[in-house]
């Protein structure tokens, strides 16, 4: 059984079709790029994936795990381990990072029925994951994201994946905005986490993260729908190339 | 006309004027502040200061002037303060607007602190009273004029100077099951570069509703560092009324925080004169309705001298049909050159039905001075509401931690951890009770 699987999928914002007829299959272990030009629908699709409102399902169907998807709220599919790393992280001012995170990961666990987390425990596994990520102390006394330069925000949304450890992860342009260095950080971060039974879509508007984050497949948004599909060097392609004749395509 | 408080208000007055206790002057205090009520009557929303809170119309009738608690009354209220939870404070406990000598603490008073109680000091006819008493409440305010004329009880704490007073006083004033109305007026002087604590507290049962007009007058030496803490839990059927009046001496440094989550009715005024140089000021303050709760804090901060540094901060998270009122106004005199005031106040309303007035006003007659006021008021972010269910927060628990959040910002101020931590839970249990 695929961990994901989209069908015909059309989505509106305020009355306006944003997706339309979208089809994607992930199976576990799989890495899924998605690209294309901005206002194809790439965070919308990530949007209506994580339940937000506003973002309306008018036909199709999203199997996550096997289960309808809608029938979920947003924090059923993330404790059911559905992960959206935000294109942009909010601020939370007066809600302290540590707490955020606590709060999230003892939720999850909650829901599905495993225990809290001891204080020790808890912040031993923090202390590593933000190690890795270069996230100082300081940043994780901070309240969440205050503060935190752009590079800053994106590494906190993979200390949070990291520590989530979900099953499906959508990323949506965790690259941009990104040096060459915080770029690697982010790409072994999600590398690490790579796994048989861990599925990613990888959300981006260039080329450069899939040169650290190898995809195996490769799918081009367009005005809402899915119009090509290859592997690892439909990525190359597309940086020579552009999206121009991808843009005409999706003219109806 | 009068309506059927106001009449039963002055038969209170004319049949308790001649046992209340206190010498002929203060006899003539009363007698000036009960002409003041008689000529105005109960405030009504025509008046200004009262147009959100009118008085006249929420005060349906006046309750009897409450007696002396009864042994089961007094039994009852060893059981109140609970809010606080493990701070350690000396209790002075007042029943019903009474003092209650065998439920406070008074062993071994700090060297410089002196407590009494106010239906004594008037009896014994002490001096500080003349000093002090009737100096800072505003003679003007009707509610403050009901004080003055039918106080009965309260606390009268003076601290020397250069004391410091580790122990926060805690005045725990508790309505026993009675609908009765209670008068209390404390008096706190604060010598010269002494440090001390008053924490204010009110609560009794819900199910009666009787009536609290509780005033605090508090004269904060020069190079003194008080503190003072208001927490309303009153019983969600009653009236509260109470006012804090504080001068504050040069180079003090001085913390105001109202917490305010209980009563059916409630107006909380301060009225703070920065009388010498140099002072900084931190006023701040919680509300939290829910039902048809409605609370009033109605501010004035008054600059009368130069270099002073006032930070106001009120936030209030209104449920259900709750209606909060915040009123702050800062004055600064014409020679209080080089202020620096700035108040803050938001309301989140966690319903469609509740309702929050803000009135910031800035009066400066000085030329060289930075002052500034902000209001907002608006439901719960979404956008923030869904990035915490994104990551797998319940509704009820990311709406619970915003609102922390929002809260956070006030009683952050409160430099005493213990007494922080007790409201951040006190919080923390109204949002649970919430659900
Ligand atoms: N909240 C919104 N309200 C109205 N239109 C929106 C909203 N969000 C996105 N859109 C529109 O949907 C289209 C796709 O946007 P989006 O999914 O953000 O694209 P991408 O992430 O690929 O840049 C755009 O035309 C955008 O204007
Ligand atoms: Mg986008």
């Amino acid at each position: 059984m695929p961990l994901l699987e989209i069908k015909n999928l059309h989505v509106k914002i305020d009355g306006k079709e944003i997706l339309k007829s979208l089809d994607l299959t992930v199976n576990a272990g799989e890495v899924h790029a998605i690209m294309g030009p901005n206002g194809s629908g790439k965070s919308t699709l990530a949007y209506v994936l994580a339940g937000k409102a506003g973002y309306e399902p008018t036909s199709g169907e999203v199997k996550f795990d096997g289960k309808n998807i809608f029938d979920m709220t947003p924090d059923e599919r993330a404790a059911a381990g559905l992960f959206l790393a935000f294109q942009y992280p909010l601020e939370i001012p007066g809600v302290a990072t540590m707490t955020f995170l606590r709060t999230a990961l003892n939720a999850q666990r909650k829901k599905r029925g495993e225990a809290e987390l001891s204080t020790p425990e808890f912040i031993k596994r923090v202390r590593e994951a933000a190690g890795k990520l270069n996230i100082d102390q300081d940043m994780l006394r901070r309240a969440v994201n205050v503060g935190f330069s752009g590079g800053e925000k994106k590494r906190n949304e993979i200390l949070q994946m990291a520590l989530l450890e979900p099953r499906l992860a959508v990323l949506d342009e965790t690259d941009s905005g990104l040096d060459i260095d915080a770029l690697k950080i982010v790409a072994d971060g999600v590398n690490r986490l790579r796994a048989l039974q861990r599925a990613f879509v990888v959300i981006t508007h260039y080329q450069r993260l899939l040169s650290y984050i190898v995809p195996d497949i490769v799918h081009v948004l367009s005005g809402g729908r899915i119009v090509k599909t290859g592997g690892k060097e439909l990525a190359l392609e597309l940086e020579a190339r552009g999206y121009a004749e991808y843009q005409e395509e999706a003219v109806e | 006309m009068k309506t059927a408080a106001e009449a039963a208000l002055a038969e209170a007055f004319a049949a308790a004027r001649d046992r209340l206790p206190g010498d002929d002057a203060v006899a003539a205090q009363r007698d000036a502040a009960f002409g003041l009520f008689a000529k105005e009557g109960l405030p009504h929303r025509r008046v200004e200061e009262w147009k959100y809170t009118d008085l006249r119309a929420l005060m349906r009738e006046a309750k009897p002037l409450a007696p002396p608690p009864d042994a089961a009354a007094k039994a009852r209220a060893k059981a109140a303060g609970a809010l606080l939870g493990d701070v350690e404070t000396r209790r002075l406990v007042f029943v019903d607007g009474a003092f209650v000598a065998e439920l406070s603490d008074l062993a071994h008073l700090e060297e410089g602190l002196t407590v009494d109680s106010l239906a004594d000091a008037l009896s014994d006819n002490d001096p500080v009273l003349t000093r002090h008493l009737g100096k800072l409440a505003p003679a003007n305010n009707v509610a403050v004029a009901l004080n003055t004329a039918l106080m009965g009880d309260g606390a009268v704490i003076r601290i020397a100077a250069g004391a410091t007073i580790e122990r926060p006083l805690h005045l725990l004033f508790v309505a026993s099951a009675k609908p009765d109305a209670s008068f209390v007026r404390s008096l706190v002087v604060v010598e010269r570069g002494a440090r001390a604590m008053v924490i204010e507290s009110h609560e009794g049962p819900a199910g009666s509703d009787y009536q609290v007009n509780a005033a605090l007058e508090l004269f904060v030496g020069d190079e003194a560092h008080v503190d003072h803490v208001k927490i309303v839990g009153e019983g969600a059927d009653a009236l509260h009324v109470s006012t804090l009046a504080a001068a504050i001496g040069a180079h003090a440094r001085f913390n105001a925080f109202s917490f305010i989550a209980g009563g059916a009715v409630v107006r909380n005024q301060l009225f703070l004169k920065f009388d010498g140089e140099g002072v900084v000021a931190g006023i701040r303050g919680a509300t939290l309705l829910n039902g048809r709760q409605h609370a009033d804090t109605t501010l004035v901060a008054d600059h009368v001298a130069a270099d002073c540094q006032s930070r106001e901060v009120f936030k209030a998270v209104l449920d259900n049909e709750a209606h909060g009122v915040f009123q702050g106004r800062i004055i600064v005199r014409r020679h209080a050159q080089k202020t620096d005031a700035k108040m803050m106040t938001q309301a989140l309303l966690l319903s469609e039905r509740a309702e929050a007035d803000n009135k910031p006003e800035l009066e400066i007659f000085a030329d060289d001075v930075q002052c500034g006021h902000g209001a907002t008021s608006g439901a719960i972010d979404d956008e923030l509401k869904f990035y915490l269910l994104a990551r797998g927060i319940p509704a009820a628990e990311a709406e619970a931690l915003l609102i922390q959040a929002f809260l956070g910002e006030a009683i952050e101020g409160i430099e005493h951890a213990g007494l922080r931590e007790a409201l951040l839970e006190a919080v923390a249990a109204w949002l649970k009770a919430r659900k």
